[in-house]
């Protein structure tokens, strides 16, 4: 089980939270504006990368609130967390 | 004998009379199964990963389309990633009418896989039991009976004491969730997994398709009108007129490669075996509301399924929580297995669509073609998929069957939605 560091509340194993995804995926401002292929990327495509990614956690079992992080999908160590709201910290693309 | 000896030497037919003479012969005479051929220059088609999808479809490109010059390309070694992992669970009981095509496609190949290959994958239509546990599963699974009655795919209902009746060790009473009744694919059943990755390795090889093992794709080339001319490995460029990549847990690594971004994510999913022990439990039963799924291997052991991880990962382990949880649901399911010791526990990397059903279909780059998403249970598709993903790649459009699991229907708004694919919560 992966101990994850709650940015609001520290270390807590990981049953306490729900899995969010990918992070950094912003709704278009204009959805209209955006053709079906655009929309499709944005509502299906995501970038499964096999290294560091960018992801959202919910702490729902304690404080309830969403934050980001950014964890190795090949060994899972989890490199940080961060505030929903503040940029991805800056950590190199992964290699393949 | 040499490799290299055996690479010259013809395929040996299976039979009674073949077994006879190795046998007098202290069966040392048995010739090597495929050939282990250096890459060549240039192929006609290219399949990157040789699992029971990527293997078969290079079998059916050879013996349905005439299409020989082929090469299949693994990583590791072939039937090494899922194909080697599953449960081996075979059904076509899904929903949608799509869905019960392409499943029953597969089943109905299955059938006759043993005696097409000539090599014993050891299909067991034993049964496949899925139990309800709730009046929201009854209703939802016996709807699935008469939607699959409909599409011709065989489906029946049990009531508690008929679901008994049929599986004796089971737990009906004495439990948080009693088993209420369960739908039953009497066709269902299991089948030998590295079988049948080496059979249709064997079929390939025979009809002058080339398996390069420990062969890594790490590139694939376009050229200036965007199709695709060839794949970098790690033995070398490798030119070929059409890429299939049946990759799997890879897929979306292997597709960003060529700059196509996919509808997938990647997420370990586990299976435990116990200790193995005489024939105790002859059918497969599965159980989505309290997550688990069993059956005995012919070796003896019971073969656990259980969940994947919340997040996605590469790391081929997945959580010890998470196969607690089934076993816990297997302990109240079948009480007599509690004391069964767990042998061995694994993960492979399954990609999961956003609407659970697979893409078998063109790319938008010319010359790419892609087999992906069977998420938590592709096995039961092997050939299935693997036969209309060779008439994609030979005819250059879709097999009806597979027309409908296209990447433009996510576009288009005719998602396949399948959240009972593995008839456990995802």
């Amino acid at each position: 089980m992966l101990i994850i560091n709650c940015p609001y509340c520290g270390e807590r194993p990981e049953i306490e939270f729900r899995y969010g995804g990918e992070a950094h995926i912003a709704r278009p401002a204009d959805p209209s504006a955006l053709s079906d292929a655009e929309w499709t990327d944005f509502l299906y495509n995501r970038t499964n990368p096999k290294g560091k990614h960018a992801e959202r956690w919910r702490h729902i079992h304690g404080c309830g609130r969403y934050f980001n992080a950014v964890r190795d999908t090949v060994s899972d160590f989890f490199v940080t967390t961060y505030k929903t709201g503040e940029a991805r910290p800056d950590i190199e693309e992964s290699a393949r | 004998m040499r490799p290299d000896a055996a690479a010259e030497a013809p395929l040996q037919k299976f039979s009674g009379f073949a077994l006879l003479r190795n046998a007098l012969g202290g069966h040392q005479n048995w010739g090597h199964q495929w050939r282990n051929p250096a890459p060549k220059d240039e192929y006609d088609v290219v399949i990157v990963g040789a699992g029971g999808h990527g293997l078969g479809a290079a079998y059916y490109l050879a013996k349905e389309h005439g299409i020989t010059n082929v090469a299949v390309i693994e990583r590791g070694w072939l039937g090494g990633g899922n194909t080697g992992r599953n449960t081996t669970i075979i059904r076509s009981n899904y929903l949608f009418d799509e869905s019960a095509a392409l499943y029953e496609h597969s089943v109905k190949l299955w059938e006759g896989l043993s005696q097409d290959l000539n090599y014993n994958v050891m299909y067991s239509a034993r049964g496949v039991l899925m139990l309800a546990h709730n009046h929201h599963d009854v209703a939802s699974f016996k709807r699935h009976v008469h939607s699959n009655r409909l599409n011709g795919v065989d489906n029946e209902w049990l009531d508690a004491d008929g679901v008994k009746a049929f599986c004796p060790p089971l737990n009906i009473k004495s439990m948080r969730y009693p088993i209420l009744g369960g739908a039953l694919q009497r066709r269902g059943g299991t089948a030998r997994h590295d079988a049948v990755a080496w059979g249709f390795a064997r079929g390939a090889s025979d009809r002058g398709v080339d398996i390069i093992q420990n062969c890594e794709v790490t590139g694939i080339r376009r050229g200036a009108n965007g199709a695709v001319e060839g794949v970098e490995t790690s033995r070398g460029f490798i030119r070929a007129k059409k890429i299939g990549v049946s990759a799997a847990g890879h897929t979306s690594v292997v597709m960003s490669m060529a700059g196509v971004r996919m509808p997938l994510e990647s997420y370990p999913l586990q299976a435990l075996v116990s200790e193995p022990v005489k024939p105790a439990f002859d059918s497969v039963v599965m159980s989505n509301t309290i997550h688990a799924y069993i059956s005995q291997s012919d070796k003896g052991e019971m073969v656990i399924g259980a969940g994947t991880d919340a997040y996605t990962s590469y790391s081929q382990r997945g959580g010890l929580h998470i196969t607690t949880h089934t076993l816990d649901a297997i302990c109240e399911l079948v009480p007599q297995f509690r004391r069964l010791r767990m042998l061995r526990n694994w993960g492979g990397i399954v990609d999961v669509t956003p609407d659970r059903s697979p893409i078998i279909a063109k790319t938008p780059v010319p010359g790419l073609y892609v087999n992906c998403g069977w998420g938590t249970g592709g096995f039961k598709a092997t050939p299935g998929s693997a036969n209309v993903f060779a008439h994609t790649i030979a005819k250059d459009a879709p097999h009806p069957i597979n027309a409908p699991f296209s990447l433009e229907r996510f576009r288009d708004g005719f998602l396949i939605d399948e959240a009972a694919a593995a008839a456990v919560a995802h």
